[in-house]
């Protein structure tokens, strides 16, 4: 019986000796703790999507609250977020904008042909690395879905085999950025009226041959836009968001309408 | 004088013999985990020495005092899991109260060894080994010193592969990995070293 009983009570005495210790110990050994990273985190959205490079929202409410890591870098939190981070640090609110992500290829199946048949692992980068994709045009979207697979937010579709961000639905964490083997997305901010639907940096002619959508680089926009808000690069055209005016000359001047109105967001 | 030898064989057996992440195998997360940087390498080190010691030192009486006259020393590793995850807790809650700098300077590595197996690891030999209270107490500063060492030496060598072209099939873990087992190798020739000087 004694053998029974004595491993037990030992372990009952032990353990209760050891709860009491450490209970008692918290309470004399109490040390007041900063708030701050606590209320910042409070103001965060919590999703620890990582999109601020740091290891959680807790990482960078520690971060903010150390002084090493500006206040806006959370983009799900949005300008919100940026207030109320300011608010706890009694700092100046940093102007910010809720930004979303942005596909930049319209390339899709009705625009730009296959070169071949692609029958092999479903990832873009997998595709990518065998000749820059199926499609004819080398810098358009796969429509594998890569972006797809790190959304949090289910914000990506694909559609006619190019991939569509819904804009209500991004939480602007820039996973999908990372993701795409091509680097066609892009952040957007939510006050920008048009946007340039090609990233090709193919030479117009060779772009007008693989792609019916795709920006041929006449710069037609660049003379059109009275703000200068419009440059060439790398043979596509290429929207400067703060000189924008909104006035849609581009759109209306781009012969292959690769510059497109983006939604107003209600978010 | 017999005492002082032993111990001192004690001390350079645990540090480069029988060093306890390369020829142990103890300890190896910590060990992977935390020695990328030098600095993050020593506050592990000193963490873990520290934790060793009074690990040592606290499990030591409950073992010969209350496991041995109950005769329930089959129980000492569950029973050492629960003193040392206590003590570090405890440890912890002190330091912060007292010593903030040294809170700080340890703070993230201690609650990471809580049930680090080096630290189980020391109790249970100290206990295995028959030691008394003042070799169990060397065992522990020689395995915490072992471990500083191989942590500073190792994140040397990780600081080294970081530069370096490592092919891609190898990058990341394999070849720290490679780079432990070579560090292992080059441990082993310190076998026999204290025997030798202390010719026992």
């Amino acid at each position: 019986m004694e053998q029974y009983v004595l491993p037990i009570l030992f372990f009952v005495l032990i353990g209760a000796a050891a709860g009491v210790l450490l209970a008692v110990a918290s309470k004399l050994l109490f040390v007041k703790t900063d708030e701050t990273v606590e209320n910042i985190t409070a103001a965060l959205p919590g999703a620890n999507c990582g999109g601020c490079g740091y290891s959680g929202c807790e990482g960078y409410a520690k971060a903010v609250a150390e002084g090493s890591a500006p206040a806006n870098l959370c983009k799900p939190g949005g300008p919100e977020a940026v207030a109320e981070i300011s608010r706890i640090l009694g700092i100046e609110v940093v102007d910010s904008e809720r930004e979303y992500a942005y596909v930049r290829c319209n390339g899709n199946c009705d625009a730009c042909s296959d070169k071949f048949t692609y029958i092999g692992t479903n990832s873009c980068a997998a595709i990518e690395k065998f000749y820059n994709g199926k499609g004819n045009c080398s810098f358009g979207c796969h429509g594998m879905g890569d972006c797809i697979a790190v959304c949090d937010n289910n914000a990506i579709r694909v559609e006619k085999g190019i991939a569509i961000i819904n804009p209500e639905l991004c939480g602007g964490c820039g996973k999908c950025v990372k993701a795409c083997p091509n680097k066609l997305i892009a952040f957007v901010k939510e006050s920008q009226r048009y946007a340039v639907r090609c990233s090709s940096c193919d030479v117009g002619k060779v772009t007008k041959a693989v792609c019916k959508n795709g920006c041929i680089g006449c710069g037609i926009c660049v003379r059109k836009c009275p703000k200068g808000a419009v440059v060439l690069n790398n043979n596509h055209a290429e929207i400067i968001a703060d000189r924008c005016n909104g006035c849609g000359a581009c759109m209306a001047a781009c012969p292959v309408k690769c510059i497109q109105e983006l939604p107003v967001c209600g978010k | 004088m017999e005492l002082a030898k032993n111990l001192m064989m004690i001390l350079l057996t645990g540090i480069l013999a029988e060093n306890f992440i390369l020829s142990k195998f103890y300890g190896i997360c910590p060990f992977l985990g935390v020695s990328k940087t030098t600095s993050g390498a020593v506050g592990m080190g000193f963490a873990v020495t520290f934790v060793m010691v009074g690990a040592s030192a606290v499990t030591y009486p409950i073992y010969y005092g209350v496991l041995v006259p109950l005769n329930i020393t089959y129980l000492n590793t569950i029973c050492f899991i629960l003193v040392i995850a206590t003590f570090v807790q405890i440890v912890e809650m002190v330091l912060k109260k007292f010593i903030p700098p040294l809170y700080k300077s340890l703070g993230v590595y201690l609650p990471l060894i809580t049930t680090n197996c080096a630290v189980l690891g020391v109790t249970i030999l100290n206990i295995d080994n028959e030691y008394g209270f003042l070799e169990s107490i060397t065992n522990a500063l020689a395995g915490g010193i072992g471990f500083l060492l191989v942590m500073v030496i190792f994140s040397g060598v990780r600081g080294r592969i970081e530069k370096c072209n490592v092919p891609k099939a190898l990058e990341g873990t394999p070849i720290t990995l490679i780079a432990a087992s070579i560090t292992s190798l080059s441990f082993v020739g310190f076998g026999g070293l204290a025997d030798g000087i202390f010719g026992a």
